[in-house]
């Protein structure tokens, strides 16, 4: 009997609080943020050029300056921000039941994730296309000379549905390997057990400088798709997701305007220009509409940069990777970055 | 003093008894109500619909490793199939092969030669306490794929070719005849077992069951034979065309490595069962045959086993299940097992919630599988009282 007494009591305790912690009615992402006072950002953590983490322990990249550049504009702190790494199959999941606030992981929009996977996505930062790495002296010249040879590819990524559609439209027969971690994708592909490997053309390249003897390695000319890569955030939260939307653009239109970290205080503080005080928060209030302080942009560009500094510390020339811009310049110089205008 | 039957009703233990059934219904369902409502709420919030309609849609992926026949323009079912069938592949080749080593390893613990004895220990007590994950990345990254390249290669005897892209080892081939020799020695059996059952209702047999069977069997194959123009099945060799190897039984380094560590892992735990059961026996078992002059294979086989399998069976069952369930771990190293199909599955249509039920269920579909068939042999096993 008091067996009974006692496991009553416990299930009627476990009811109640599972009763509590369930009927609370979402609030805006954006003022959970705000009264947390730091940004979770999901990030892949693998990649050098996009996320890395250093051997001082900090993250950098291209993909991580977007998370501070969301920091610095609802903190002026850009380092106000909690990194998760996920792999390619956490990531979805991680944002639909809210464990990170906003997804910043070289992750492909495509209609399917943007419609029924629960997402919102923000603008591209990073075009690529989906490429195919091979060894140099292994006699693959292009996909043809693929047919009857393995590819090892990650599990749960465009890449593994794109490389399928163009082999299946080429009629060239193939045996797909595939793994859930990028790590053992490229661990398998140098022992050797896969003849390529493929992915997006700028993780090939950021995978190939981390190998062991990456002159030995070639990407093909083939470029298997198109793949915009997006930050995303969980689906039916507009204002969260403005506010991610206007810091990205923040990035793109002050590099369009020639503002950059080093002289952005003082155009705030002395430009006449009407566009530039506008889009620097000294005229009107657009920053209130997005939920964010007036001079979102000033701390944006003060902390991390516009979109070409940040491209130029993460892939440009002077590093490792030396990407070279593409079609990742802005609108007005031949590429596709192209931001509304803030007004 | 009181009078019978009039014990007041929150006194009566049959009463409480009742109630705490009722209320643990009631939580239960509660609790069941209280999950869904807030998993359809969040589900609503993100414009996600549940159902199971997505089956339906074209998977366009491709998968390495194809038992029954599938393309990328399928749909998910069939996808999810074929990763079924592969992880039905490597349990039940898992099941035999860890039951073999795990059984030879338990008796090789209780041997009287110390070099085996010790042999055994070393074997069962590294591979049972170290994590599987990490020996299934030992058997792929340093075994399997450590494996030259084709066209050099490893050739055992058999053949068999050891290369870095596939194992291959001789295997049997079904021919155009197979069915009608399946049907002439299923006839065959139905055959004996009417004579059988013809005979015994005689008081004395005239032969033994066991003849009957060699004899009509003998008579069939002959016929079979004689009018057959190819055999039951074709035994089929790898061999060495033009730097590939064709025939035979061809399998990937990433089935090789699963079975092999899957197998391995499963064995030791097996062969510390079997080794309890074996010496779950008394002593006096072994005296008392001893007593009659058996020789110890004897003993073993026809004494202790049928005893120890008492108490292995029930335990062994659990480590088929185990074996089953770790098959999971395929994900690792990139067989496409039903978790890995699934996992792709559930990343490109975004249904976790969908897919890990249907996970769920087929999991435990095979385990009740395996359960209720590892009962089954178990009753045939135990001490029947009277």
């Amino acid at each position: 009997m008091r067996q009974w007494h006692s496991f009553i009591m416990a299930t009627v305790l476990l009811g109640l609080s599972l009763a509590g912690c369930s009927q609370q009615q979402r609030q805006s992402q954006l003022d959970t943020i705000i009264s947390r006072g730091n940004v979770v950002c999901g990030v892949s953590g693998e990649l050098p050029g996009f996320s890395f983490v250093g051997q001082d322990g900090k993250y950098s990249g291209l993909d991580v300056d977007v998370c501070r550049a969301i920091a610095a504009a609802l903190f002026d702190n850009p380092d106000a921000v909690e990194f998760r790494n996920l792999n390619a199959k956490e990531r979805f999941t991680a944002v639909q039941t809210g464990e990170v606030d906003v997804l910043s992981r070289n992750t492909t929009w495509t209609m399917s994730r943007d419609t029924s996977v629960g997402l919102e996505f923000a603008p591209v930062v990073f075009y690529d296309g989906q490429g195919v790495m091979v060894k140099q002296n292994g006699g693959i010249k292009s996909l043809a000379d693929l047919k009857g040879r393995s590819i090892c590819t990650q599990t749960g990524t465009t890449n593994e549905q794109n490389l399928a559609d163009e082999m299946r439209k080429r009629n060239i027969s193939y045996t797909p390997v595939v793994f859930e971690d990028v790590n053992i994708v490229f661990a398998t592909y140098q022992e050797g057990r896969c003849d390529a490997v493929t992915s997006d053309r700028s993780q090939l390249l950021s995978r190939r400088s981390a190998l062991p003897k990456p002159e030995e390695h070639v990407i093909l000319t083939d470029v298997v798709s198109k793949e915009p890569l997006a930050p995303a955030v969980a689906a039916g939260d507009a204002k969260w997701n403005d506010a991610v939307r206007w810091a990205i653009y923040t990035l793109i239109n002050a590099e369009e305007m020639g503002i950059n970290s080093k002289n952005v205080t003082q155009l705030a503080s002395s430009s006449k220009d009407p566009g530039i005080r506008r889009f620097l928060g000294v005229e009107g209030n657009l920053g209130e509409g997005a939920g964010l302080p007036n001079d979102f942009t000033v701390r944006i560009i003060k902390h991390v940069g516009n979109y070409g500094e940040i491209y130029d510390r993460n892939l440009g020339p002077k590093t490792k990777l030396n990407l070279p811009r593409g079609q990742n310049q802005l609108w007005n110089q031949g590429g596709l970055l192209y931001a509304p205008p803030f007004r | 003093m009181k009078t019978q039957g009039s014990i007041p009703l929150w006194r009566d233990a049959r009463f409480w008894w009742v109630v705490g059934q009722v209320l643990v219904v009631l939580l239960t369902a509660i609790a069941i109500a209280i999950f869904w409502s807030n998993l359809s709420h969040n589900l609503q919030q993100l414009g996600i619909q549940f159902g199971f309609g997505f089956l339906n849609s074209q998977a366009a992926f491709d998968i390495g490793e194809t038992p029954i026949s599938y393309l990328p323009s399928d749909n998910y079912a069939r996808a999810l199939q074929v990763g079924l069938a592969n992880s039905l592949r490597v349990t039940v080749f898992g099941i035999v092969l860890a039951t073999v080593v795990g059984v030879t390893a338990g008796i090789a613990r209780l041997s009287d030669n110390w070099l085996v004895r010790q042999l055994a220990l070393v074997y069962v007590e590294t591979l049972r306490n170290t994590p599987l994950l990490l020996q299934l990345f030992f058997w792929y990254f340093a075994v399997f794929l450590g494996f030259p390249r084709l066209p050099a290669h490893i050739q055992l005897p058999g053949p068999i070719y050891l290369t870095q892209q596939t194992v291959a080892l001789p295997w049997f081939h079904t021919t155009r005849d197979t069915n009608i020799w399946l049907l002439m020695l299923g006839a065959n059996l139905v055959l004996v077992w009417a004579w059988h059952w013809w005979d015994s209702r005689a008081a004395a047999p005239a032969l033994p069951l066991l003849l009957k069977l060699l004899s009509t069997l003998v008579l069939t194959v002959a016929i079979a034979l004689s009018v057959l123009e190819s055999e039951f099945l074709r035994w089929d060799a790898p061999r060495i065309v033009e730097a590939n190897i064709t025939g035979g039984l061809q399998l990937s380094p990433e089935f090789g490595a699963l079975l092999v560590g899957l197998s391995l892992y499963t064995a030791t735990f097996i062969a510390e069962i079997v080794r309890g059961g074996v010496q779950s026996v008394s002593q006096g078992q072994w005296e008392a045959a001893r007593a009659l002059g058996l020789k110890p294979g004897y003993i073993l086989r026809l004494v202790i086993f049928p005893q120890a399998l008492r108490s292995i069976v029930p335990s062994l069952g659990n480590q088929y299940l185990n074996l089953a369930k770790n098959s999971s771990l395929a994900i690792a190293i990139g067989y496409p097992d039903l978790y890995a199909v699934a996992s792709t599955t559930y990343n490109q249509t975004g249904r976790a919630v969908e897919v890990m039920v249907l996970i769920s269920v087929t999991y435990l579909s095979i385990s009740l599988v395996i359960s209720s068939l590892i009962n089954w042999y178990n009753r045939t096993v135990q001490l029947v009282e009277r």
